[in-house]
């Protein structure tokens, strides 16, 4: 403290009141302020970016969780739908989207009709996804006695229309699109009052595949959130029992010797390792190596359990070491092997720890994109959902960050709300894994 | 015999094993276990063992090992002007095993007969059709010799496949029946389970090991193999980053310099933002505040921890990056013309930083939080205001725990991956100003292996080379910094 002595050899404030603080005090109290108003401005700062990141990702994202329907009434005539008259489904499926476009064409001119428009007949159909002609005849072939009917769809609208529904795509920027014009909105301004244009709570993003890059208003997670669970089922059934395994040898059997170190080390060096550098393991040794099949969430999974073995170990090992060496010995003392104690007393005691370690693991695997990149589940559009079991795990796929980092790299700005909107759906998750986490923590945590 | 059938079969052993051996170790014990060394439970398990164990795992290095033997051996048999170039030697192997498992293929989907597959002949038949209508597509026609070895690796693979399944079933049961031989009231057979069990959790522990392992050799290998087709000194010392995109077209430069230059820029850039931050609210945090504004700060920051790098990249994309241009671009509101791009070094870095903040906190603050409280006593006790003794006495006793948190947030911000690809831009560039988009190692890791994999030209292999330095810097730093916390914290222990 070399300014205090200082102020002992000069007692420069002698002879004055104690009350009335000299002018080094009162820069030292000023300095003080200042440092703690610095660690205030920090604090606040930094809370202040999270509050932003939340903010964008909610004000950009939650867009995308509604989508603007157009309602036609379609007439489905027999002599176009299905020539023979026999009801044949073969016969019914030879006539391709294109067939029936021009019905629903028909549709949007009796729509509107009683509208003033300078849009001609045959642009209407922009204001339309492309994905309505596959819409209705979906509907035709799942039922074929609709055939003769007039009946009501609910179409998905152009992503422009959606976008314009929603405040992203406004009049001045249609000036230069060849996909929509001013007119238009006009119209949809029109429909959206009587009801003929609705914006509606879209089921079809969560649970839908992804389309392709023309159709961002058809795309949807649901597949790669598949792909992602079928990639954390490998994590866990592998991560789990290897990583307790592990820790357990570490923690209550390894000797002290060079091995033992060694291993440590790994473990140690293996958590700070970048993950791209897991992608690229993953790729040389289960791609190029073992000759697995590329984008498969077999392969996302193995990549993904190396990479999270090192946190759960570190987690394990900790709540063992958390069991009080009484209990050990207790056991010991009545008789068990070193092994019937650890697996009947000393793990079961570890176990909420080890889980709650293993979920936080998971949630960590979960958000990683990196290592994904290199096994190839980027850039597959994963527009099928697999078939069952044996194709979730083998066939491409892709999961919930690789998809929401194809969509920002796409061109169309809809789907830059995609992207955004996906991260809500991916932070739900990653929000409930760590309530689990925290609850197992609260309730079953035991302090000795 | 497929290998899931092999399985079944051990299991069942493993399963019949276990319940023979337990009657016959409490039948010689006149069904009274106290007779009995172990539980019964364990004499059976130990039969279980025998069983199943030796036999899986030369199941597995058979599967391994049983594909790579069989084509090594057929490497001589190829046209002699194609050995010796490893890559045109991977690429006719490839053909052969994709001709072999489209003729196994179309015989399980009965599209051809067993023996009609055997007897295929070039001139009769046209192979790259037939292959093609069970959905296995050719590059090119098939000619006689590669055809030749198709056949020759099938009926190599055919022997060894029957092989394989008397072996390991042998295997089991041969296990099955010692273990059932040596079973009596009297074998020590708790004993036995245990040191297996033992050996599985090694090997557990040991994957840590391999993985380290897997990790250099993928990176060695393919390393040298792309020192030898580019030269070490163009990479290292080059200043330029152009790869070519035709595939093997050569005359890339693949200059590691522009990408070490934003690779550190960027890093620099995050570290300038997290270090004062994360420290001050560090300090603030522990030194200061009252212990409900801690218990709602800290866990409100740690939540910037939890939050996935995909989110992070998204957010400079899309957020940031058009904030930083609309201030600093040619049409922003000082109207400095600095940026032209909302993807630049500067964006990259500033949501690096803000993602790097909870990391040297939390670090700092447990290093902090272990600086002894007789130090802070002793301070405070001599007058010292609480800042001065945060600075004069806790920031010196913990600036070597504090050195090492930032050089591990050092290495995190090298590694990152995501924000750079998203955030940084895709240009090379040894630029000063951090408003120009700037390119990482990582971040062209990404750009060279994404794509088709073929590991065989340098634009493609230089993605291990780059993996390499990433590893070696980052394993560099890591150590280092855990050197320098482990030394400190030995001093106040």
């Amino acid at each position: 403290m070399t300014d205090n002595t200082a102020d002992m050899a000069a007692p420069a404030s002698k002879g004055k009141s104690l009350l009335a603080q000299d002018a080094r005090t009162r820069k030292r109290n000023a300095a003080e302020t200042r440092f703690k108003a610095y660690g205030i401005a920090a604090l606040a700062f930094s809370i202040l970016f999270l509050a932003m990141l939340l903010f964008a990702i909610v004000r950009n994202g939650v867009p995308a969780f509604t989508q603007t329907f157009v309602n036609i009434e379609v007439e489905l005539p027999a002599d176009v739908l299905d020539k023979n008259g026999n009801r044949d489904i073969d016969d019914i499926k030879k006539v391709s989207t294109f067939g029936y476009n021009p019905l629903i064409q028909d549709a949007l001119v009796a729509v509107t009709a009683d509208l003033e428009t300078d849009v001609a007949d045959g642009d209407l159909k922009k204001m339309l996804s492309s994905s309505a002609g596959a819409t209705v005849r979906n509907a035709v072939i799942a039922n074929p006695d609709l055939i003769g009917q007039t009946v009501e769809f609910e179409v998905l609208a152009s992503s422009r229309v959606d976008g314009y529904m929603k405040g992203r795509v406004v009049r001045e920027d249609l000036a230069r699109d060849r996909n929509l014009d001013a007119a238009h909105l006009d119209l949809v301004d029109a429909l959206s009052e009587t009801g003929g244009v609705t914006r509606k709570f879209n089921w079809a993003f969560i649970l839908g595949a992804d389309a392709s890059e023309s159709r961002p208003e058809q795309a949807g997670i649901g597949v790669a959130m598949l792909g992602s669970v079928f990639m954390m089922l490998v994590v866990l059934l592998l991560s789990l029992p290897i990583g307790v395994a592990a820790s357990i040898y570490l923690e209550e059997f390894a000797p002290q010797n060079w091995i033992t170190d060694l291993i440590e080390v790994n473990i140690s060096n293996l958590a700070a390792v970048p993950s791209i550098v897991f992608g690229i393991l993953g790729l040389a040794v289960f791609i190029q190596f073992a000759h697995l099949p590329q984008s498969a969430p077999l392969v996302g999974g193995l990549t993904l359990t190396l990479m999270t073995l090192p946190t759960i170990v570190i987690s394990t090992r900790a709540s063992l070491k958390a069991v009080p060496p009484s209990i050990r010995s207790a056991a010991l003392g009545v008789g068990a092997s070193e092994m019937q104690t650890v697996f009947h007393h000393v793990l079961p005691l570890a176990m909420p720890g080890i889980l709650t370690g293993t979920i936080i693991g998971l949630a960590q695997a979960l958000g990683e994109t990196a290592p994904l990149l290199l096994i190839g589940m980027v850039g597959y559009i994963a527009s099928n959902y697999p078939d069952g079991i044996a194709s979730g795990f083998l066939d491409p796929n892709s999961a919930m960050p690789a998809q929401i980092f194809e969509w920002a790299k796409r061109a169309d700005p809809a789907y830059y709300e995609r992207a955004w909107g996906g991260i809500i759906i991916l932070l739900l998750f990653l929000m409930t894994m760590n309530i689990i986490a925290i609850i197992l923590r609260r309730r079953f945590e035991r302090r000795w | 015999m497929p290998a899931i059938w092999i399985i079944a079969v051990i299991l069942v052993i493993a399963i019949a094993g276990y319940f023979l051996a337990r009657g016959r170790a409490l039948a010689s014990a006149d069904a009274d276990p106290r007779k009995m060394h172990s539980l019964p439970s364990y004499y059976g398990t130990n039969a279980a063992m025998a069983a199943a164990g030796p036999a899986l795992l030369i199941l597995l290095a058979w599967l391994i090992a049983q594909p790579l033997l069989i084509n090594n051996s057929l490497t001589q048999y190829l046209p002699a002007d194609i050995i010796g170039d490893a890559g045109e030697t991977s690429l006719a192997m490839a053909d052969v095993n994709r001709i072999a498992g489209g003729l196994d293929l179309a015989v399980a989907e009965g599209a051809m007969t067993a023996e009609a597959a055997k007897n295929l002949t070039v001139e009769t038949t046209d192979v790259r059709a037939e292959l093609a209508a069970v959905g296995v597509a050719l590059g090119s026609d098939v000619d006689a010799a590669t055809l030749a070895l198709a056949q020759r690796y099938r009926g190599a693979t055919a022997l060894g496949d029957i092989l394989k399944a008397v072996v390991v079933i042998g295997l089991s049961l041969v296990g099955a029946g010692v273990a059932y031989a040596m079973t009596n009231k009297d074998f020590r057979a708790r004993r036995y389970v245990e040191s297996a069990v033992k050996l599985i959790l090694i090997a557990a522990a040991s994957v840590a090991i391999l993985t380290t392992v897997g990790i250099v050799l993928s990176l060695v290998f393919n390393t040298i193999e792309f020192f030898r087709l580019f030269p070490a000194t163009d990479f290292f010392f080059g200043t330029r980053w152009e790869p070519s995109f035709s595939g093997r077209g050569g005359n890339s430069d693949l200059g590691f310099l522009p990408l070490i230059w934003g690779t550190l820029f960027i890093s620099l850039i995050a570290l300038i933002v997290a270090v004062p931050i994360g420290l001050f609210a560090a300090i603030y945090l522990s030194e200061y505040a009252s212990p409900r504004v801690r218990s709602i700060a800290k866990p409100l920051i740690e939540v910037l921890a939890g939050v996935p790098t995909i989110v992070y990249g998204l957010f400079a994309l899309l957020t940031v990056g058009p904030l930083l241009l609309s201030a600093f671009g040619a049409n922003g509101s000082f109207h400095l013309g600095w940026m032209s791009g909302g993807t630049a070094a500067m964006t990259a870095g500033l949501v690096m930083g803000f993602m790097l903040i909870p990391f040297v906190s939390s670090l700092s603050d447990d290093i902090i939080n272990s600086v002894p409280q007789a130090m802070r006593d002793g301070s405070l006790g001599l007058g010292a205001t609480q800042s001065e003794t945060v600075r004069q006495v806790i920031l010196p006793a913990a600036l070597p725990g504090i050195v090492g948190a930032i050089l591990l947030a050092a290495s995190r911000a090298i590694g990152e991956t995501m924000i750079v690809v998203m955030g940084a831009g895709a240009a090379a560039s040894l630029s000063m100003n951090p408003f120009d988009a700037m390119t990482t190692v990582t971040a062209k890791i990404v750009s060279q292996l994404t794509g088709d994999g073929e590991f065989n030209s340098p634009e493609t292999l230089v993605a291990f080379a780059l993996g390499m330095t990433l590893f070696v810097i980052t394993l560099a730093l890591n150590i280092l910094a855990l050197y320098i916390v482990r030394k400190y914290r030995e001093q106040y222990e």
